[in-house]
């Protein structure tokens, strides 16, 4: 704060319940005339205790809770902390759940893509778009039922594989949307793209520079609208992602209009992605999870048959597994950044201490970065293009 | 976005050029399954520091800060930073053990990000940052108590809220459970001695 307190200086609430606030947040704006002074987010309004919950489950017990952080695309959280599971217990997943994992997120990549672009667009004055992009996010939340039994809450993705394997007719399902989906998003496309609203209140608002994104520890759609080709799923690849063909689309200026092309670009980057998966699941063949027996329930199927199979399903859903002593940090692309995994085991059957690193957090922090000396307007236009989502900030 | 033209560095090279430059600050090294290295409070600012800027490593992406409790340590948490390479694709892990009482310099003149995650460990484990511009409360609400992450503070916590129709007000009240919380013991009594700090096997709510 300035030592003279300026006559037009005020301080206004933005939120707890401002509909461009995605959710609960609470900006405290310190504004000069309509000029933005300062921007003090006050979260938390959505603290769970997430990360103390899981210290008093087990570790299969803790997979839905990851569901719950950013709730827009939930199995893509599940993905980390499976692989940080998975890394300390050094089990692999046969190649069909891998497959099916990155399908998934995918879905989960176009899911917040399309929830993203449009409230983004509604943040800005455009009411059409978001009811666009729902009628897609229908169906795809309609695919997450179908594999899983949830429309949200999906705990699929399970340490060693996948839940169950998918459906035959689900994946042409699959296959048709991917079809029907690229004439939705250039339909979206005509309505936002050279709109000239649209670009009035995105072009060069919300700035960062390549630096300053890393040390505000950005990632994802906003560390490559900067320029910095910085994908995990090409740097440090994980589950097949190194053997498909997908571009890395980067931003040139770095600003708000910037990252929505991303976000648009990497949605038809999704699809091609997903299309390879289709081909992959349809020609091999073969297990979704491991075999492992002291780590993956067996098949109803063969309960009913074999006293063992009983005895395992009984002893992994009480006690679940124990996992070796040790600690390791896991993280995925996940549509809004890297999403980490912290995971402290002590080898018992619950983890010791899980840090969910979530990308939002370090985004939402850099609204007093970003938004000094804008329009108290941008304040809506930045925090759309932030994609923030408060189950996984406030945890 | 890994530079292909320099020659890779391994976590192991990594490693020896910290140990050759802070040699008994350094107290321990794990390279599997992640870079991860045990350090002294003191140097932290200069580690990250050193870290951020030295051409060969450019760690200059901010991951993480967090807190681990360990009650029946002398030093009781650990504080745990993270840290990327973008240039060198790599990443490592610093770990400094800290007492309750016992403060750590703050890395937010390094990195401004650390500022809210450096609030959050201040907010959920009570561990003190030096020089940190601006050290509130950050996840929990406006005049907590307490320090929830810590695993001597209850699961359920201390208070519950309401909203208060006499009194047209939200008020706190003593936690009220209808049915207590139940936290299985899965010790095997099979298993042999218990490990160091754990504590003897009790059947009771079993």
């Amino acid at each position: 704060m300035n030592d003279k307190i300026k006559d037009n200086t005020f301080t206004i609430n933005f939120g707890p319940q401002h509909p461009a606030a995605h959710g609960v947040l609470r900006l405290v704006l310190e504004l000069d005339g309509e000029i933005v002074d300062r921007v003090d987010p006050h979260i938390g309004l959505l603290h769970r205790g997430t990360e103390k919950l899981i210290e008093h489950k087990t570790y299969t017990q803790a997979i839905p809770y990851f569901d719950r952080l950013d709730y827009v695309a939930p199995m893509n959280q599940e993905h980390a902390f499976s692989l940080a599971i998975e890394s300390l217990l050094k089990i692999d997943v046969p190649r069909r759940g891998q497959t099916i994992r990155v399908l998934y997120s995918e879905i989960g990549r176009l899911l917040s893509h399309l929830l993203n672009i449009t409230t983004q667009a509604m943040d800005v004055g455009a009411l059409t778009p978001p009811l666009w992009g729902f009628e897609e996010r229908e169906k795809l939340m309609g695919f997450y039922e179908r594999a899983s039994g949830s429309r949200m809450h999906a705990a699929y993705f399970r340490p060693g594989g996948v839940h169950q394997d998918l459906p035959e007719d689900l994946i042409d399902d699959i296959d048709t949307f991917i079809e029907s989906h690229p004439a939705v998003i250039s339909d979206i496309e005509t309505l936002l793209t050279d709109n000239r609203i649209f670009k009035q209140r995105n072009v060069d608002i919300g700035f960062i520079s390549q630096e300053d994104a890393q040390l505000w520890g950005f990632s994802g759609v906003m560390i490559r609208g900067t320029g910095l080709p910085w994908d995990l799923r090409r740097s440090q690849p994980y589950e097949i992602y190194s053997e498909l063909e997908f571009e890395i689309p980067i931003g040139k200026n770095s600003d708000c209009y910037d990252r929505y092309l991303l976000r648009v670009e990497e949605m038809k980057q999704s699809l091609k992605i997903m299309k390879q998966c289709i081909q992959i699941l349809r020609n091999e063949k073969g297990p979704v999870s491991s075999h492992n027996n002291k780590l993956f329930p067996p098949k109803r199927a063969e309960m009913k048959a074999s006293m063992e199979a009983l005895i395992h399903h009984f002893k992994l859903y009480t006690e679940g597994y124990h996992v070796p002593k040790g600690e390791v940090y896991r993280a995925v692309e996940a549509p809004k950044g890297e999403f980490g995994v912290y995971l402290v085991s002590d080898d018992s059957n619950k983890p010791y201490r899980c840090k969910i690193r979530a990308p939002g957090f370090a985004h939402l922090q850099a609204m007093d970065y970003m938004c000094k000396g804008h329009m108290l307007a941008d304040v809506s236009a930045v925090l759309g293009s932030l994609d923030i989502v408060f189950g996984e900030v406030d945890r | 976005m890994p530079d292909k033209n320099n020659e890779n560095i391994s976590d192991e090279d990594i490693y020896q050029s910290l140990k050759n430059r802070y040699k008994k600050n350094i107290l321990n090294v794990n390279l599997i399954p992640d870079l991860s290295i045990d350090i002294k409070v003191e140097i932290i600012n200069d580690i990250v520091k050193f870290l951020k800027d030295s051409r060969d490593f450019q760690f200059t992406t901010f991951i993480d800060i967090c807190g681990v409790d360990y009650p029946n340590r002398s030093k009781r948490f650990d504080v745990v930073y993270h840290l990327l390479s973008m240039k060198k694709n790599k990443r490592i892990r610093i770990k400094a053990a800290i007492d309750e009482k016992d403060s750590i310099e703050s890395i937010v003149n390094i990195f401004p990000a650390a500022n809210w995650y450096e609030r959050e460990a201040y907010d959920l484990y009570g561990i003190n940052f030096n020089n940190h511009p601006d050290l509130r409360r950050l996840l929990t609400d406006y005049n907590f108590q307490g320090y929830p992450l810590r695993k001597d503070f209850p699961l359920t916590g201390y208070t519950q809220v309401r909203y208060d129709d006499t009194q047209k007000r939200v008020i706190h009240e003593p936690v009220e459970l209808g049915q207590e919380f139940r936290d299985f013991d899965f010790q095997s009594p099979w298993l042999g001695d218990p490990q160091e700090g754990e504590k003897e096997i009790v059947n009771e709510d079993e």
